[in-house]
């Protein structure tokens, strides 16, 4: 079997940013059920904390591709 | 494609290189796939929106009333509620141009016939990306004065010792990783959509037409999977375009915003 280690590594390192999307997700979506009219407020806190998370998944992406075939 | 047509019984999974089309000529020069979709793009947006705009009436039109709502939406939910009722008009062309173009631009990924996501090349998001990073630092530096741009990176309120480190920090943000991950998450999204859609769709040809007849299902089942993935990627799609825009808004809010 060949293949890519860096792709491999970019799974694990999309594990961390994926649960972090995820509690923020879940707690937007606490905090509408809880109090609709905040909606607006809250969609711009989620999506920036989003950004802000979903930033490291996207340097690892960079880096998988930046070190594939690299060797020694 | 021509990978699986050349005659070797052995599949050959796609790659970023498949997003690689010259049209005309090579090289540096060469007019690709993704040139033609952003010129019938800014061709088809500017000829529909020149048109609607250009007999408004009181009643709406069907078409009016559709590109009332994107506009509306634009300048409601994006511009005002980030940026705020005092500084949001200027903005709202900005934001307008921008998420139609990504729309559109997306939505061609999915369209038959053209089906080619403009911005899972780089370039163009960079291209979209400087725009907005232009934007914010300009506005940044106008509203606040250049030392009070540089003070407003580090919230006020820290002790002293802690000030340095979280200039640092912050400087990085603001000037490399928000830009970068702006144009990233874009491409990134684009990318790994239409790859997915790649694989499902060679794949499931490989399965059918060059492997056992015991793959022949697995082969059907890939192609439901093409149909699938692709009403996901049309969710994706209107998604990023939202995201693209509802950050540059949030960005330039925090470039006009007051000292607090």
């Amino acid at each position: 079997m060949t293949g890519d280690i860096a792709i491999l590594a970019y799974g694990l390192a999309a594990i961390g940013p994926g649960i972090g999307i995820g509690l923020i997700f879940a707690a937007y979506i606490n905090g509408v059920a809880r109090q609709p009219e905040a909606r607006g407020v809250l969609q711009t806190i989620a999506f920036t904390g989003f950004a802000l998370v979903e930033a490291l998944a996207l340097l690892g992406l960079v880096f998988a591709f930046l070190f594939k075939g690299q060797t020694g | 494609m021509s990978l699986i047509a050349a005659g070797t019984e052995s599949f050959e999974a796609p790659g970023i290189a498949d997003f690689w089309q010259p049209l005309v000529g090579d090289g540096a020069f060469a007019l690709t796939r993704s040139m033609v979709v952003f010129g019938v793009t800014a061709v088809v947006l500017s000829l529909a929106l020149a048109r609607v705009s250009g007999r408004l009436k009181p009643v709406p039109s069907r078409s009016q009333f559709a590109v009332e709502g994107v506009y509306s939406f634009v300048r409601n939910s994006l511009g005002r509620d980030i940026i705020g009722t005092k500084d949001f008009k200027p903005f709202i062309p900005l934001l307008f141009s921008l998420f139609t173009v990504i729309l559109v631009n997306n939505l061609f990924g999915v369209i038959p016939f053209v089906q080619f996501p403009t911005f899972s090349r780089l370039g163009y998001a960079i291209a979209l990306m400087s725009v907005v990073y232009v934007t914010y630092h300009t506005v940044g530096i106008r509203r606040k004065g250049f030392i009070g741009w540089l003070k407003s990176f580090v919230p006020s309120g820290l002790p002293g010792w802690i000030v340095p480190l979280m200039f640092v920090l912050e400087f990085a943000t603001f000037v490399i990783i928000r830009p970068a991950t702006l144009a990233l998450r874009l491409m990134g999204n684009m990318l790994a959509g239409h790859l997915l859609l790649l694989v499902f769709t060679l794949g499931g040809e490989y399965l059918l037409l060059h492997s056992t007849v015991i793959n022949k299902a697995p082969g059907v089942m890939s192609f439901g999977m093409t149909l699938v993935m692709s009403a996901f990627e049309i969710l994706v799609e209107f998604l990023q375009a939202y995201v693209f825009v509802l950050l540059t808004a949030v960005y330039i809010a925090g470039a006009v915003a007051d000292e607090h």
